[in-house]
């Protein structure tokens, strides 16, 4: 396995989804190489990262829009 | 007593006496639905839409759908689980009505090899655990905004599975691809957005 194909099973390996076979390979290049291992981890963190945007307070409704809602509803 | 969903939610104690109430055309019910639930709803649409008035109009569809469905719904998700689906819908529906505008290639942003090895030496990046309160909140705008960069079949892909929590299965139905090719844009979605973070999140840049 090279770089290029070791990146390209990040998204099965971290969402489990690798058969046993190639995780071993896998794992096996991870170990030997660090610059995946680097790789992996950031991809990681990436995902991680992501989800930061769901903490975003959700901010009230406009009373406009409530109002459109509940009339459109009447209507 | 209510028990506490997988997700740590708030208790859906009462939530059945609200659908009845919703069911039974209780006006009150409405309002309270579309005060407690538009929100959250309102910040998905805004994240898919990246446009306060399509968001809104976003919004405003789907409730409409809801109180149409409303008769039919049995309760096997919760209230929030549902009208979640049904705003990511209509976001969808008008993200597909919109008229495209050129943007960056993919490609440009995925990771270079030459001969299988990586061109440019990954750098470690400082872990998100490590942020402080304010480097949590200056860290979720730049994420936002760098998403935000992604061509919009990839930011989509990403915000659905990796933001609102869709499965693949569901994300594949929503977007009219197959699972495989949900995965396969998801994961060039990451990498990309990896690429966009990483001056910003390698040790010594990161602030």
């Amino acid at each position: 396995m090279n770089c290029r194909e070791c990146t390209d099973f990040l998204h099965d390996y971290l969402g489990g989804e690798l058969p046993e076979t190639q995780r071993r390979i896998f794992e096996g290049h991870i170990e030997l190489c660090p610059p995946c291992l680097t790789y992996l981890e950031s991809y990681r963190k990436t995902v991680a990262l992501g989800a930061l945007v769901k903490e975003e307070p959700a901010e009230p409704l406009p009373e406009a829009l409530v109002q459109a809602i509940l009339a459109a509803k009447s209507g | 007593m209510a028990e506490r969903t997988d997700h740590g939610e708030a208790p859906d104690y009462g939530e059945a006496e609200v659908i009845a109430r919703l069911q039974a055309g209780d006006a009150a019910a409405y309002a309270e639905l579309v005060r407690t639930q538009g929100p959250r709803m309102l910040a998905v649409a805004r994240r898919l839409l990246r446009n306060d008035d399509d968001a809104s109009d976003a919004v405003q569809e789907a409730f409409i759908s809801a109180f149409r469905a409303i008769g039919n719904f049995e309760g096997g998700a919760k209230l929030s689980t549902w009208l979640h689906r049904i705003v990511v819908n209509a976001s969808l529906m008008r993200l597909r009505n919109r008229t495209r505008r050129p943007e960056v290639s993919i490609e440009e942003l995925l990771p270079k090899f030459e001969d299988g090895q990586h061109i440019d030496e990954p750098r470690e990046w400082k872990s998100p655990e490590q942020l402080d309160a304010l480097e949590r909140r200056e860290t979720r705008e730049q994420v936002r905004s760098l998403i935000d960069r992604l061509p919009v079949d990839y930011r989509t892909v990403l915000l659905l599975r990796d933001i609102e929590g869709l499965d693949t299965k569901e994300t594949a139905e929503l977007l009219g691809v197959t699972p495989n090719a949900a995965k396969i844009r998801l994961h060039r979605a990451r990498l990309a957005l990896r690429s966009l973070l990483d001056p910003h999140m390698h040790s010594r840049g990161a602030t």
